[in-house]
């Protein structure tokens, strides 16, 4: 908080301490709603709410029951196992088939550019629901629904245009100097493309499959209708606990997402500074 | 006008005029180009484009009714519905037949269910005749369909077989808007009131989008404003805040709202702990418009603060200072000279929270109840639980024209090259 200066009236102080309270009043409103479930999810009781004992500290209170279950339950396993099993294909196909394109869009000569764009990312501005229900009648036509695979593509066409940004993001920086003296130099097209290309751009992937990764990891809507109860990943299993048995398990597995949550953002935030290091090197 | 030089043509080295050889490199180069992106296009295309054409075909079809009534879509087109006069017994013929094949292949329930969308009494009509049709073997046709249940003999039955038996019909898109037409005279008439639900809905979902946008608008402003004031050392660690409940899992956030709202929750008890209601006066605040408000406001408010934000960053510091010096009192400097500046900010975040809010779908179906569930809602039961594919693809139409108009208007006002994450 910064010093006032001492020629700061009564209202204008009081005005400056107001707003720093509302300030914090909003950090508080959209932090405090994450942090209150990690210790309602350790609660002796089926409740979603505090006991008194728990608001006592008393160890009665707490137990690792619903964490026990979370880990036992079939429904909870098979759901973490579909989870990773679909995040992981989908943020393959989106990274590759997302960078690629991203390499190609970021050319001189690429005709076209701003309607290619505007497919390419529409499955960010059209709303979950509608593409749901899109991907469900038509890859129920061609079998597709309640198949990994379907979910697994329909992942996929979510995940990629965050991919295309990321990456192409990257490439707006890019110095086409060095691609130049590489080539000045000897190197071939593939060679420059590895040792020069790549290493430059691999932050930019990298976080752009993050996003991908995170989008997959996330959805509900798409995987609710393509998929099945075969398919339920973490969120579906979270949605469908909600609606039937609300059980504090839940709880438990909200507190790992969000474990979760924070290693990512840790990683984004390393991969950011590292971009902002190279970047720092190269002449602009 | 400077005149150059004319007709001094260049070549390159082996001999090929430069301007050839420079426009084959340019194409080659925009071939390579678009050979790269091809294969994501193509993906996109299989993957989500078509399945949005696919949606859109499907809010005007119509093929049911000819392929399961194939003679009678025929023999019915030389019938002036206007007259008042039951079509001929040509007509008759054919529907027993039609009814009898379809029963043979149980697909005569299918078509009585799809007329039953457009006018109610068909399914049960289309039920019973599969069960006697096999009893009609000759003619007159006309006399023993209409014994077999009166309502064959009722004019109005014929109409609407009439008006539906083209390949496509607007019909979804009437009910969508809650209009019905009158078959006797092809008229189209807003249903009565209390029977009208797609315009209530279509209006909350607006009326509650409104609402979040403006409360995220209102509460996200002090602390960008905050964060874009601080120094970067400080708000590199403030915006953490902000970036955790944006990469949260939604469900989760859903989830932490279900657990503080209702009825037993942490609230209500922390309300009942310091006094301020007592037991019997527990809040609702779950399960209704305000479940969904407070929610989706604070799974929105990322998205209003980080545009914001990157705005006010923008805005330097001297322009308020300069206000000041020359007399503004702060209060003026900030509202005519800062305020103004983040206009890009605020049209960015509203229009973005907005967009997102109209197309929700899961925390109003988990915290909405009646009176706060969404359009999608609507369009997820015609999905999964009325199995009205037509009239679910129909509204989904509607709320794509929808976002696609306000997503160009966001295109104006900030331009999709320049879209940043995070």
């Amino acid at each position: 908080m910064s010093k006032l200066p001492p020629y700061f009236s009564l209202p204008e102080r009081i005005w400056h301490y107001t707003f720093w309270a509302i300030c914090f009043l909003v950090l508080f409103f959209l932090i405090f709603p994450l942090f209150v479930i990690i210790p309602l999810s350790f609660n002796a009781v089926p409740y979603f709410t505090f006991t008194k004992e728990m608001l006592a500290f008393d160890p009665e209170g707490y137990s690792l029951a619903w964490y026990q279950e979370f880990f036992n339950s079939l429904n909870w396993q098979g759901a973490v196992k579909n989870s990773f099993i679909i995040a992981f294909f989908a943020t393959i196909i989106s990274t590759f088939l997302g960078t690629v394109a991203a390499l190609g869009l970021s050319r001189e000569h690429m005709p076209y550019r701003t309607l290619i764009m505007s497919l390419l990312i529409s499955p960010m501005i059209v709303p979950l629901i509608i593409s749901a229900a899109g991907m469900y009648f038509f890859y129920s036509r061609i079998g597709l629904q309640g198949t990994h695979l379907g979910v697994i593509l329909a992942h996929a066409a979510l995940g990629t245009p965050f991919v295309v940004i990321t990456v192409t993001a990257t490439l707006s920086g890019f110095d086409n100097d060095l691609i130049r003296a590489s080539q000045s130099l000897g190197a071939s097209p593939t060679t420059t493309f590895f040792k020069v290309i790549v290493p430059l751009i691999t932050p930019g992937v990298i976080s752009g499959a993050l996003f991908a990764f995170v989008t997959s990891f996330d959805e509900v809507v798409v995987v609710l209708f393509v998929g099945s109860y075969k398919q339920r990943t973490i969120p579906w299993q979270m949605f469908s606990g909600i609606r039937e048995q609300i059980s504090p398990t839940i709880l438990s597995a909200a507190t790992l997402l969000i474990l979760i949550t924070i290693a990512l953002l840790t990683t984004i935030e390393l991969l950011r500074r590292r971009t902002e290091k190279i970047r720092g090197v190269t002449p602009s | 006008m400077i005149k150059t030089p004319e007709k001094i043509e260049l070549f390159t080295a082996d001999g090929v005029p430069l301007k050839l050889s420079l426009a084959r490199v340019q194409r080659r180069s925009k071939m390579v180009a678009f050979l790269m992106v091809s294969p994501l296009l193509l993906f996109m295309v299989f993957a989500f484009l078509v399945p949005i054409a696919d949606m859109l075909l499907l809010s005007v079809d119509n093929s049911i009714v000819e392929r399961i009534l194939p003679k009678t879509v025929k023999s019915i087109k030389y019938w002036d519905p206007h007259d008042d006069k039951l079509p001929d017994e040509a007509v008759f013929a054919a529907m027993v037949e039609d009814i009898k094949k379809a029963k043979k292949a149980r697909e005569h329930t299918k078509i009585g269910t799809r007329l039953n969308y457009e006018s109610s009494g068909f399914a049960s009509l289309f039920r019973k005749a599969g069960r006697k049709v096999k009893k009609i073997n000759e003619p007159p046709y006309k006399k023993a369909l209409i014994k077999s249940d009166k309502r064959w003999g009722d004019i109005q039955t014929w109409r609407v077989i009439k008006q539906f038996s083209s390949g496509y019909t607007g019909g979804y898109y009437l009910a969508a808007f809650d209009l019905k037409r009158d078959f006797a005279d092809g008229s189209v008439s807003s249903l009565p009131e209390e029977d009208s639900i797609y315009l209530k809905l279509f209006l909350r979902t607006i009326l509650l989008s409104t609402t979040i946008t403006f409360l995220t608008l209102i509460i996200g402003f002090p602390l960008s404003y905050m964060l874009a004031k601080v120094p970067t050392r400080i708000s590199n660690i403030l915006i953490i805040f902000v970036l955790l409940p944006f990469w949260t899992s939604l469900l989760v956030r859903t989830t932490s709202w279900i657990a503080l709202l209702q009825q037993e929750g942490v609230i209500n008890d922390f309300l009942i702990l310091v006094g301020i209601i007592n037991e019997d006066g527990r809040l609702a605040m779950i399960h209704n418009a305000t479940g969904t408000v407070v929610a989706m406001t604070h799974i929105l408010l990322p998205f209003m603060i980080l545009p914001l934000f990157s705005v006010m960053k923008t805005i330097p510091k001297s322009y308020v200072r300069a206000a000041i010096s020359l007399g503004a009192h702060p209060w003026i400097a900030f509202w005519k000279i800062y305020f103004p500046n983040t206009a890009p900010g605020i049209g960015a975040g509203s229009i973005l929270v907005f967009i997102l809010a109209i197309g929700y779908y899961i925390t109003p179906a988990l915290v909405g109840g009646s009176s706060g569930t969404f359009i999608s809602n609507r369009i997820a039961y015609h999905m999964s639980s009325s199995l009205n594919w037509g009239l679910g693809s129909a509204i989904g139409v509607i709320l794509l024209l929808f976002v696609v108009l306000l997503f160009l208007l966001y295109d104006k006002i900030v331009g999709i090259n320049n879209m940043k994450l995070g």
